[in-house]
């Protein structure tokens, strides 16, 4: 029997057999955690957003909201059609445009717009927006996301890239709208 | 006969199973607890079982991968033989299962079964339940069409109101920066992998729980639950007034279970499985998306919350009723275990009941939101229309070509998202109307942008053609003063 000061031989190797153990599972943590927080990380700094083409601007009249579809610049083989994205393109005039997301910003369903009523109407739980994308009526707290746009030689490009969600609208860190 | 009895001798004397099993079958219940009302449990497990089946069968043929997982659906229904009835079987199961599940919970709270020592036993069931819920809606998830592709979007738009982490969150639930191909996958991961298996564990340790601290005995009134005495009170009722399990109350089990597996099959049979609806395209807006049926409440509830305590009542609500939950056999650990004398539990349990009720009772025909196809669809009924003036007439195309349709019913057809206007002018006097259409209030977005003149006045002035034949519309006292000398109207 060995006295209370001295450890013995096997119960020396079990700890180091444990600690052992607690290390390569340490080692091995990291690669594995990294892996499973890798969409979170890739976004940062707005790793997932670019300048997106929605075509000539000649096809969205002035005065007029019309709806158009880009790819989502981030893709990968299994996504099929979900990579396609609708928005409402708003033409004030000229080179002056509104591009809203086709997400309420209530629930993120999909809001359409009735051009007779000049409102934004969401299917979901009643969401309403004015033309300007600005909140009208219902449960959203905000207004329409909107997407960064510009024109260049007659093109119509945005910035998207990201769902936009109440937490945070894509592209739209700019000019957070506060509740209209 | 003897052969059989020969290799099931040579199987126990290495697998040493034949007497725990016999032990647990014959363990000795309560008399009392041989009843219709302690059968949900085994029958939650059997459907389970059935889900664990037809859940592996699905897989044999599924895909979960964005571009094919709504064809390999189509395949199921149509191409593959009963590949409909297997998932109609899964998707029917599902709801029993939460059905059940439910119904389980509230006998054993009305029975006084969470109290001690069950208390563990009721703790980990909880988490069974939440466990229930989370396979429905990744279940509903890998269905993957309009529904799925949109319910993830509220899914994800509810995670981003997590202040802080938000945003962070809904990449890690979506698993990229829009809802995609890792979303389906990682949907699939939970709903095959991490909950089922959690699922089992947690399954096997509510049984085993169950066997060691026995059945909760019939509650009667005024016999009381002490911590320092009740598990000698337990062991005496079931020596004096207890039958082992097998046979004695099993068979109750074992027919209910039966029962409810062969309703599934015939509703499985008679209904067929739970779509998908259209494909999970984004580019396609002209849909009206809405969760399964024991999620419907939710949908209700958060169109009817006022804007600005949406999102405290989501992220708070939800925690303190899983924490309110989880805490209850500790708060409540001891006392009464009977209905008869806990009024509030079952009030509480009908209040509960009533609202769930009442919101997927709503969410059924969604009076919150327009009706999108009113202005065109649903034409001005006839005696709005009789005897009015060439303005009036106008007005009344202004109401339907403006929309006012879609969320005002004229005799009951058009939308319910505001008040019916069929006796509008009785409620409200022409200045009260202009300024209603204007500048909008409540509800009510302003149309002073969108509407001429013109239009307002042909608008209002049919407004005002919105009251019973015999009822006078509402005046404002005040005008004929207003307008002009001796009080005479103009």
């Amino acid at each position: 029997m060995a006295n209370q000061n001295t450890i013995s031989r096997r119960a020396l190797l079990m700890k180091l057999g444990i600690l052992l153990n607690g290390l390569v599972a340490l080692v091995l943590a990291v690669p594995i955690v990294r892996f499973f927080f890798s969409s979170v990380t890739r976004g940062r700094g707005n790793g997932y957003r670019s300048w997106v083409s929605l075509g000539s601007v000649n096809q969205f009249p002035e005065g007029e909201t019309r709806l158009a579809t880009f790819r989502n610049p981030y893709v990968t083989p299994t996504d099929g059609k979900t990579v396609d994205t609708a928005c409402w393109v708003r033409r004030i005039q000229a080179d002056q445009l509104q591009v809203f997301a086709i997400n309420c910003a209530h629930l993120g369903c999909p809001v359409r717009w009735f051009p007779q009523s000049g409102l934004f109407l969401c299917p979901c739980h009643g969401g309403v927006y004015y033309r300007d994308g600005s909140r009208a009526a219902g449960p959203p707290e905000r207004g329409m996301f909107e997407y960064p746009n510009k024109v260049e030689d007659s093109v119509v490009w945005i910035q998207a890239g990201e769902l936009p969600t109440p937490g945070f609208s894509a592209g739209n860190l700019e000019k957070r709208r506060p509740c209209a | 006969m003897r052969l059989i009895a020969r290799i099931g001798q040579w199987f126990d004397r290495r697998l040493q199973l034949a007497a725990p099993v016999r032990e647990i079958a014959e363990h000795r219940v309560p008399r009392s607890t041989a009843s219709w009302w302690y059968v949900f449990g085994s029958a939650a497990l059997v459907v389970f079982i059935l889900q664990i089946v037809t859940g592996i069968m699905l897989a044999l043929i599924y895909v979960p991968s964005a571009s094919e997982a709504w064809s390999s659906l189509q395949t199921l229904n149509h191409d593959v033989t009963l590949g409909w009835f297997v998932r109609a079987l899964h998707g029917w199961g599902s709801n029993f299962m939460v059905a059940i599940v439910l119904i389980h919970m509230v006998q054993v709270f009305l029975f006084g079964a969470y109290k001690f020592p069950r208390e563990l036993t009721w703790v980990v069931g909880v988490f069974l339940l939440l466990m229930t819920l989370g396979m429905a809606f990744t279940g509903q998830i890998l269905r993957f069409d309009q529904d799925a592709y949109w319910g993830l979007g509220i899914g994800a738009s509810i995670t981003s109101r997590v202040p802080i982490v938000g945003p962070a969150l809904v990449k890690l639930l979506l698993g990229g920066p829009i809802i995609a191909g890792a979303t389906l996958s990682r949907f699939f991961a939970l709903h095959v992998f991490v909950i089922p298996g959690l699922l089992i564990a947690f399954v096997s340790l509510h049984l085993l729980m169950v066997l060691k601290l026995g059945i909760n005995e019939w509650p009667m009134p005024g016999r009381l639950v002490r911590k320092a005495t009740y598990e000698s009170q337990y062991q005496e009722l079931t020596k004096k007034d207890g039958a082992p399990f097998v046979p004695y109350a099993v068979w109750k089990d074992l027919l209910f279970a039966a029962i409810i597996v062969a309703s599934i099959a015939a509703c499985a049979a008679y209904f067929g499985p739970f779509g998908p609806t259209g494909e999970p395209d984004p580019t396609i807006i002209q849909t009206v998306p809405k969760p399964d049926y024991f999620f419907l409440w939710l949908y209700a509830l958060l169109a009817l919350l006022p804007p600005s305590l949406e999102t405290p009542a989501i992220l708070i609500g939800s925690v303190t009723v899983i924490a309110a939950l989880l805490l209850l056999p500790f708060l409540f650990g001891e006392g009464e275990k009977s209905w008869r004398r806990r009024p509030i539990a079952v009030l509480t349990i009908l209040l509960i009941a009533v609202s769930l009720g009442s919101f997927t009772h709503l969410a059924g025909y969604t009076p919150w939101s327009p009706e999108m196809n009113a202005w065109s669809g649903e034409p001005v009924p006839q005696d709005f229309l009789r005897g009015r003036t060439a303005l009036e007439r106008q007005g009344a195309l202004v109401f339907q070509g403006k929309q006012c349709r879609n969320c005002h019913a004229l005799e009951r057809k058009g939308g319910q998202r505001g008040p019916a206007l069929d006796t509008v002018a009785t409620r409200l006097t022409q200045d009260q109307l202009i300024r209603q259409v204007l500048q909008g209030r409540g509800n009510m977005p302003a149309y002073g942008n969108n509407l001429s003149p013109a239009e307002t006045t042909a608008l209002v002035a049919f407004l005002e053609t919105l009251h019973p034949a015999g009822a006078q519309p509402a005046r404002d006292a005040s005008r004929p003063i207003g307008d002009g000398p001796g009080g005479e109207m103009k």
